[in-house]
């Protein structure tokens, strides 16, 4: 049986690239075999667990459903892409620092999730959270952490937005305040 | 000596923490090799079947297929314990399970291997298949057992039997005031890690064959994968990436790891098996169905006289860990309260269905289950606050069980007082509104086994330590990092000894080829056996470090401080330098600096009567639980509103990793109480024998919006032979989960769940019969004691 081989076109974390896929591959198919990115990850196959769990246009996809001919002309972002040139993101360093990542496998997904939700809401509760992330399984840490770790974020990026903001105004404003002092 | 650990004991990142947030995290599936083929394995459609002939050569012929092999290319049995070798990688002339695999192929894409796996022709001959055990355990032999008999006069679907007696049983029970008698039932569930099992095999094409493999024994498995591929042990090399989740079922070999060896050594190529979610659920190894009876007596005012317990063990096709799980159904039940007289008559089948083995608390879990609520009957048959009633009833610390089994720290009564405290107990218990009700239950759990799983009197565990001239330290660990923090673990204590930065210390880990043989992450002996191993190798190295300082600054050596990065004098810290000067000092003086550390357990903590050395181990953890429930008597939907969990885990070497764990193993419990399932179609309702729901849509573990909120409260005991005191926290805190939400909706409605799950339609049919009986309502709370528990926590 010969299996098409297709070019696609996808934009991965600001990248544009053409991979050579089979048609019928999904997009986590494409991202982990494709494109050596292996930070989305294959918990199950049929979309049950969340662990494949991307951004499509900024909102939260199971990559396993996906034909990866449906993210075409699409951004995508993955947990490869939250860190910026200046290290990492404030969700992926709260994880780290609260004991969000036990086994880590479902890690990728979650970030996902949540970084979609300070997107949308900087200022979350904790049910918001637990509501963001209910398609995500995770087996090993009982969500506490994760909870922890997000509302953490979520703070340290408002913060961090505030910080810019007067920062700025320093800037324009010879003799203003020092940053933080708000 | 405590208040000198300047990280030990604070909450601290993880070494793999960020790489497993960024992405960079390396799991056996992220792994492509050059030239690398896929496999499948194809699976038996039938519980109980004859393999009458295979026929491979339509699947060879396919284009693109490399190799086609069947159980007769491997024909040498293994087992993860030595006396039950009784599995095939791939079966040879019977098949005992749906989804017992009969061949594998390795083609160039997975879809290739797919569509000649249809090419396969199998022949089978159906035999009847056994799915009740009760039946299995009956059988006379007139249709053939899953086995050949294990001993004279078995029939071939026994396992094993266990009878154990201390004390005087009846006697206890007959001279009791109050006697409880109970039939139970805890559901088999199994582990789901988040990552399905994976493994690569690469053969040399000349003599040395390479696998990795998401495992949480690759000690274990290298010597398995030497033996059944006929390869030396000093050829072969295991690699274990990081574990996506294990829980006990990825701690034995897999068909999947023989397979990629196999079918690589054929090919020339590297070959990779990930197995289907589906196929977790068929290869299982969870957690076994147990059908518990159980009798206990006791004096109307609370004291323990007798525990007997019968107990049939749903074993599945294989034996697995059966032989320990049988003794473990009984053996670690005599702790935390001391029990005058104990017998336990055990016994294990098999049946048609994929093999039980060890999932989180291995076989002590459900028996904890059923006696923990055996005890809340007693106590509300002696009148007495089921909390008290525990306390009266403390074993204490530095003795032995009834069983023999040697206990030394236990911080159960302070467990108590703190889910006591913290859950409102006094204020709550019996007398919440009809509807809600709190549950207590308690527990105990082993730190590691103290054998190993084959006979042998070498080290249980070992790390190596190096150290760069830069001030670079380096761990060679064997240990297997399943998301529990034992890489970080070993980094803090070499951290910690030698006063480096934790940046400084590399965990460099998991491969056969160059890390020192630790046993495995089961049993929970990680931090206990590999922390001791690891203080060994950090201290030798200290030593020579303070030695060399001292004789440059002409003081005692033990004067000499590494902390924080700097060696400095203890009299006078104004007398200080670098930490990597310090260490260049010691290389100096020493030659190259690398040491060995190594640890094995006591022997003297256990009984010489046949099967006192399971639930032998060095050290215990104590655990109590309060789960708060709201119970719906319209619905039986049960909403499990809190859980508070207290834990003796001796010393919190991080408290972060541990709450982890206490979190997680309430989680999981929690999930085993209310929803978990993992069961099989009989002919009425589809085919015999078929797993019921293996996906994790139709498999309920729980979700963001059904995990109760989880309090985690550490409890340290500082243990006199754990490593700074530390004792396990990965399994123990598991236990009082089932029976604390058993013994809170009691309190909520007045029915007791003797069965698991609590599903809705399971407690709803509880009430109506409850309802029916006239029993249904808030039972009444305890008649006030006036005469004060003697077993208080001191101050």
């Amino acid at each position: 049986m010969a299996t098409s081989i297709e070019i696609v076109r996808l934009k991965v974390n600001g990248d544009t690239r053409e991979v050579g896929v089979p048609g019928h591959f999904t997009l986590l198919e494409a991202l982990r075999y494709g494109m050596g990115l292996t930070g989305s990850k294959q918990g199950c196959d049929k979309g049950d667990c969340g662990a494949c769990t991307v951004l499509v246009d900024g909102a939260p996809t199971l990559s396993c459903l996906t034909p990866v001919w449906e993210a075409e002309g699409r951004d995508v972002t993955t947990v490869e892409g939250l860190a910026g040139p200046d290290g990492p993101h404030p969700l992926q360093d709260e994880f780290d620092l609260h004991g969000a990542a036990q086994c880590g496998f479902c890690t990728p997904g979650i970030l996902c999730s949540a970084a979609a939700l300070l997107d949308e809401n900087p200022s979350p509760e904790r049910d918001d959270v637990q509501r963001a992330l209910a398609g995500n399984l995770c087996r090993c840490t009982g969500y506490a952490k994760i909870y922890d770790a997000v509302l953490a974020a979520a703070d340290r990026v408002r913060k961090s937005r505030s910080d810019n903001d007067v920062t700025d105004h320093a800037r324009a404003t010879p003799g203003a305040s020092e940053p933080g002092a708000t | 000596m405590l208040s000198d650990n300047t990280m030990i004991g604070t909450n601290m990142r993880k070494v793999e923490g960020l790489a497993k947030s960024t992405g960079r995290a390396v799991y056996t599936d992220d792994i492509t090799l050059p030239g690398m083929l896929h496999a499948k394995i194809l699976r038996s459609p039938h519980p109980h079947a004859r393999i009458v002939s295979i026929d491979t050569s339509k699947a060879e012929a396919l284009s693109g297929v490399h190799a086609v092999i069947t159980g007769r290319d491997m024909p040498i049995t293994y087992g993860i314990i030595p006396w039950t070798p009784d599995e095939y990688p791939l079966c040879v002339d019977r098949v005992r399970y749906i989804g017992d695999g009969v061949a594998a192929v390795a083609a160039v894409d997975e879809d290739t291997a797919l569509e000649a796996m249809k090419l396969i022709e199998v022949e089978y001959e159906e035999l009847d298949a056994f799915l009740d055990p009760h039946l299995a355990l009956e059988a006379d032999g007139s249709t053939p057992y899953i086995h050949d008999a294990r001993k004279e006069g078995w029939n071939g679907n026994i396992t094993k039997i266990v009878n154990l007696e201390f004390g005087d049983v009846e006697g206890g029970l007959d001279g009791a005031d109050v006697v409880v008698e109970g039939d139970y039932f805890f559901e088999g569930t199994t582990h789901t890690p988040i990552e399905p099992h994976c493994a690569i095999g690469q053969w040399d094409g000349v003599s040395k064959l390479t696998v990795w493999s998401a495992t949480q024994v690759p000690h274990y498995l290298h010597r398995e994968l030497a033996r059944v591929l006929g390869v030396e042990q000093a050829n072969v090399r295991v690699l274990q990436p990081l574990v996506g989740g294990a829980f006990g079922g990825k701690s034995e070999p897999f068909d999947l790891e023989f397979c990629v060896a196999k079918l690589s050594m054929v090919t020339g190529r590297p070959v990779k098996i990930l197995y289907t979610r589906e196929e977790v659920f068929y290869s299982h190894r969870g957690r076994h169905p147990f059908h518990m009876k159980y009798r206990t007596g006791a004096t109307s005012d609370g004291m323990l006289t007798s525990v007997d317990a019968k107990i049939l063990l749903d074993g599945g096709a294989y034996a697995s860990f059966g032989l320990v799980t049988t003794y473990y159904s009984g053996q670690l039940l005599c702790a935390p309260y001391e029990m005058p007289a104990y017998r336990f008559d055990s016994t294990r089948v098999y049946t048609n269905k994929p093999a039980c083995g060890p999932k989180r608390g291995h076989g002590s879990v459900q028996p904890r289950f059923a006696f923990e609520v055996q005890i809340d009957k007693l106590a509300e048959k002696t009148g007495l606050d089921p909390m008290e009633f525990r306390r009266r009833n403390f074993i204490g610390e530095h003795t032995r069980t009834v069983n023999e089994l040697r206990v030394t720290s236990n911080g159960f009564l302070e467990c108590l007082a703190a889910v006591e405290q913290a859950s409102g107990w006094k204020e709550k218990f019996r007398a919440m509104p009809f509807g809600r009700g709190l549950g207590v239950a308690g527990s105990t759990y082993i730190s590691g086994t103290n054998y190993p799983i084959y006979p042998n009197e070498m080290p249980q565990s070992a790390v190596q330590m190096q150290i760069d001239r830069s001030g670079r330290v380096a761990v060679f660990s064997g240990a297997s990092e399943i998301g529990q923090g034992c890489d970080s673990v070993v980094a803090y204590i070499a951290a910690e000894e030698l006063g480096v930065p934790l940046e400084w210390v590399r965990v460099l880990r998991g491969d056969t080829d160059f890390t020192p043989v630790d046993l495995g992450a089961y049993s929970s002996r990680v931090t206990f056996m590999l922390g001791n191993a690891a203080i060994d190798a950090a201290t030798k190295l200290r030593e020579q470090v303070q030695k060399a300082v001292g004789e440059a600054w002409d003081v005692p050596h033990p004067e000499v401080v590494l902390a924080a990065g700097e060696a400095m004098w203890s009299q006078d810290p104004s007398r200080r330098m670098p930490i990597a000067e310090a260490f260049n000092l010691g290389e100096a003086k020493f030659g190259t600096l690398g040491a060995t550390g190594w640890y094995n357990t006591p022997k003297d903590v256990h009984g010489e009567y046949r099967g006192g050395t399971i639930g032998a181990s060095p050290a215990y953890s104590f655990t109590a639980h309060v789960a708060e429930v709201e119970v719906d008597p319209d619905t039986g939907i049960v909403e499990v509103q809190k859980i508070w969990v207290a834990h003796d885990c001796g010393r919190a070497l991080n408290p972060i990793l541990v709450e982890g764990q206490m979190e997680g193993s309430a989680y999981m419990g929690f999930g085993e109480a209310l929803m978990e399932e993992q069961i099989y179609k009989d002919a009425d309702h589809g085919r015999a024998g078929l797993h019921n729901a293996p996906s994790l849509l139709d498999y309920r573990i729980p979700t963001t919006l059904d995990t109760p909120e989880l309090e985690a409260l550490i409890v340290e005991s500082i243990d006199p032979e754990g490593p700074y005191g530390a004792k396990e926290a990965g399994e123990g805190p598991l236990h009082p989960s089932i029976p604390a939400i058993a013994n809170a909706i009691y309190d909520a409605i007045g029915v007791r769940m003797d069965r698991l799950p609590f599903t809705a339609p399971n407690v709803w049919r509880s009430i109506e019969k409850a309802r029916e009986a006239g029993t249904l309502g808030k039972p009444s709370a305890p008649v006030p004691t006036d005469r004060p528990s003697e077993a208080i926590p001191a101050d």
